[in-house]
């Protein structure tokens, strides 16, 4: 069966652009759940969002939030690629 | 091995087909979550996945589950999208030689996919939404098997 939540086909982004996905109760935060933010590191994004919106920035900082970039969880700070996928993840709950 | 639906699906099929053509397994353990009404407070539950993440995720356990209870197989599905109450939201299944290791195994799943499965679950109802996290409760369930 496909899957329900398709992140589509973008467009090509610029080179220093991340895509940064939101999911649970950050999306609902933040008022969007998907956008494109120039950054070359996960601080750099972190900085960026601080500046943009000081309420999801201390969302984010709490330690029961996960980071996964390109699909791999991480704990620091990392290097981003041009268009790498930045993802982050609240509490999760299935079942 | 591991599917996200976002359609309802029969949890009998599902384990009458994971039992079919198996001649050298002596058991098989399943367990289907089912959506709950709350006495009314809940009408709907929004489950959402991480498309490709989840799944990775997912089969990252069933395979660590396949090792330590020498399963011959496992199966998960489970939905995202919008569930009304009394419609499965996860069926787990798991073959082996022997029943305790197929028992346990579903045990372990389902722990796991409770507390640290990547989705994201909202509650609805007359009352309002709301996120549910990871309880206390599920939290001790987990610690069990890193004991």
């Amino acid at each position: 069966m496909p899957l329900p939540l398709s992140s589509g086909t973008c467009p090509r982004r610029g080179a220093d652009l991340a895509r940064v996905l939101l999911f649970g109760r950050l999306a609902d935060l933040a008022g969007w759940r998907e956008r494109e933010i120039p950054a070359a590191t996960l601080a750099e994004l972190r900085g960026w969002i601080a500046g943009e919106d000081p309420a999801l920035f201390e969302a984010l900082q709490a330690p029961a939030v996960r980071t996964a970039v390109d699909q791999e969880l991480v704990n620091l700070d990392v290097a981003l690629r041009p268009e790498s996928e930045v993802a982050f993840l609240p509490p999760m709950s299935g079942g | 091995m591991i599917r996200l639906v976002s359609a309802p699906f029969d949890p009998g099929e599902a384990l009458a087909e994971f039992c079919r053509g198996r001649r050298e397994t002596g058991a098989v353990a399943s367990f289907t979550g089912l959506a709950r009404a709350e006495a009314g407070r809940t009408t709907r539950l929004e489950l959402e996945a991480y498309p490709g993440f989840t799944e990775k995720e997912i089969a990252r356990h069933a395979s660590s589950a396949r090792d330590r209870f020498s399963l011959q197989d496992v199966r998960v599905i489970h939905r995202v999208g919008s569930i009304p109450p009394g419609e499965a939201i996860v069926f787990v299944a798991a073959a082996a030689a022997h029943r305790r290791s197929a028992f346990e195994a579903c045990d372990f799943l389902m722990d796991y996919l409770k507390s640290r499965a990547p989705f994201w679950k909202k509650e609805s109802g007359p009352d309002g939404a709301r996120w549910i996290e990871p309880t206390d409760r599920d939290r001790d369930d987990l610690a069990r098997w890193e004991r």
